[in-house]
């Protein structure tokens, strides 16, 4: 099943093309790899759909449905759900405060609304234990690993049931045990039937997690197939422009 | 995969209910807290023992009263130095706050008039520090000097630089309220324990408390999270000149007379007061109880000065000191963290 579907999405800022002519669509459960040199329109391209702004020309679909994006917050309720680079991660909040950040369980007691610590344990608790990741619920973020780190963030995602993950760059700044581990989760994600969009430069990373590569150079779409019938060779020539498309 | 075991064999529960730090006793010695709570009794003990004045039931009258005031305001500086902000307006609010109080009553009104209008004049000052730095993203340190100087200014203009000492028909409840006391235990102190106790609630039961740590830990983090950020930063001012408009309306009572120079270089006190209790001033960390025992250690070194007869000019010795000191000692603790 079609969970997104955009179709000739283009995007300029003034007389900058951001984005030509981008259709792509994403089937639920599906991990798809976004690969492009820096400046090939990845982040604008995420940035459509996340609802950080609207594309100047084009369609986007959610489940067949037309959606028009006003901010973050309609993506958000639309179920899309995005990790960001830097994690968006307070070092000196507990794993459960910053899996809650912004949408903290309360509950009431007499006149006063106490936040809900235990449901909030418990629920990361599991949500951590879904995602088959070794971090505690109560521990500060500041003593955590890179990739419990990345738990934290990706157990986030996990709150609100949503149909699609964006992740940028997950994998770019942590150690190669960690990269293992975020790549677990990301097929944990999977299982669940999330479809992820996972934005790399890392070519063994997408070629070990995602079903299908997407290839952007300079705003147009260059190649869109399945991992086996590419290679690392021909995706590299890809986002370099040795090869036209694919 | 090894790793995946690992993780299958913690049982839930056990995951759940660990605690980073083990020991009870552990968890106690890692709070600057205790360690300052720890200081402040000592030197009590060995005051009493020292000098035969300290343990006096006038002196510890005194004592407990003054630390009310600088604790109260501390409990809102706290909150600000926790977004990660500064608020060096605080002395000048309880001037303007105090101010309001005696002119408003010195005019012949009643003093369930005079004290909201008081506090209303030092939300009003919030509000602009906030505004200035959620909105306009002016620093702290800028916002809050010029707000210092013009809040003080506005309290000369205010009573024409004169000494307000009579207060109209009230007169007597406001110098119950703030100088009075009640089984023995000064008005302040009353003040200090129930707003202790409501600040010490909003921080950690809740979404607003949960927010202003999230804001100082990384702020970024916090809007792309969908917390109100600027709203929530002009919220914590607010509160921190609410708290200072408390302790003006107070001092009155208590001093019995405004000056234009009551409250003058508070916020050092104020400042230090957070600090020593464990208030980061890179921001993300604070407590309700440590602003109140910071407060306390404060005042009972500067009493201790007093009754050894050590000059007063050295006062300020101590307290700026006390803030480098403290200070220092975070850095080094974060260096030590991070080898």
């Amino acid at each position: 099943m079609t969970v997104l579907a955009l179709s000739g999405v283009s995007k300029h800022f003034g007389a900058i093309q951001a984005l030509s002519d981008v259709s792509l669509t994403l089937r639920s459960g599906e991990v798809v790899g976004l690969m492009g040199d820096n400046g090939a329109g990845k982040s604008t391209l995420v940035k459509i759909v996340a609802g950080n702004y609207p594309p100047s020309s084009g369609e986007m679909t959610i489940e067949g449905r037309n959606v028009h994006f006003s901010g973050p917050a309609d993506a958000r309720s639309a179920g899309i759900e995005i990790v960001y680079q830097d994690l968006a991660l307070c070092d000196n909040l507990t794993a459960a405060a910053n899996v809650y950040l912004g949408r903290e369980l309360t509950k009431r007691m007499g006149p006063l609304r106490l936040l809900n610590y235990k449901a909030m344990y418990d629920r990361a608790g599991e949500l951590f234990a879904e995602l088959k990741s070794e971090t505690r619920p109560r521990d500060l973020v500041r003593r955590m690993s890179g990739g419990q780190r990345q738990a934290v963030a990706i157990a986030r995602t996990r709150l609100s049931e949503p149909k699609i993950v964006l992740m940028d760059e997950p994998t770019a700044a942590i150690s190669v045990r960690q990269v293992a581990e975020v790549l677990n989760l990301i097929r944990r994600l999977r299982d669940h039937g999330i479809s992820v969009v996972l934005i790399s430069h890392r070519m063994p990373d997408v070629f070990s997690v995602c079903d299908r590569i997407v290839v952007l150079r300079r705003g147009t779409k260059v190649a869109d197939k399945a991992v086996e019938q590419s290679s690392p060779e021909e995706v590299t020539a890809l986002i370099t422009g040795a090869i036209e498309t694919a | 995969m090894a790793r995946e075991e690992v993780g299958m064999v913690t049982s839930l529960e056990d995951a759940i209910s660990r605690q980073t730090h083990g020991h009870p006793l552990s968890w106690l010695t890692s709070r600057q807290t205790f360690w300052v709570f720890l200081a402040a009794v000592i030197a009590c003990v060995t005051l009493s023992l020292v000098t035969d004045t300290f343990a006096t039931e006038r002196n510890l009258f005194n004592v407990t009263r003054n630390f009310a005031f600088v604790g109260i305001v501390a409990l809102g500086m706290t909150a600000v130095i926790i977004i990660g902000g500064i608020d060096l307006s605080v002395g000048s609010v309880v001037v303007l706050s105090a101010m309001v109080t005696g002119m408003t009553m010195a005019a012949g009104y009643p003093i369930y008039l005079a004290v909201p209008l008081a506090l209303a004049a030092s939300l009003a000052v919030g509000l602009f520090n906030g505004v200035m730095v959620a909105f306009l993203k002016v620093p702290p340190f800028v916002v809050t000097l010029g707000v210092l100087s013009v809040a003080r200014s506005l309290a000369m203009v205010l009573s024409d630089n004169k000494m307000v000492y009579q207060f109209g028909p009230d007169h007597q409840a406001l110098l119950t309220l703030g100088g009075g006391s009640t089984l023995g235990i000064p008005h302040p102190v009353y003040f200090l324990v129930v707003l202790a106790l409501g600040t010490g609630y909003f921080f950690r039961w809740t979404r607003w408390g949960r927010h202003i740590f999230a804001i100082g830990g990384n702020e970024q983090a916090a809007t792309l999270t969908g917390i109100p950020v600027r709203s929530v930063k002009i919220s914590v001012y607010m509160f921190a000149s609410l708290m200072a408009g408390i302790t003006g309306v107070l001092e009155v009572g208590w001093l019995g007379g405004v000056t234009t120079n009551l409250g003058q270089s508070m916020e050092l006190s104020v400042i230090a007061a957070a600090v020593i209790g464990g208030a980061n001033l890179a921001g993300g960390i604070g407590t309700a109880f440590g602003a109140v025992v910071g407060a306390a250690l404060i005042e009972v070194i500067r009493n201790s000065l007093i009754l050894l007869g050590i000059s007063t000019f050295w006062q300020g010795t101590f307290v700026g000191s006390f803030i480098i000191i403290a200070v220092l000692f975070d850095r080094l603790r974060v260096s030590r963290a991070n080898d």
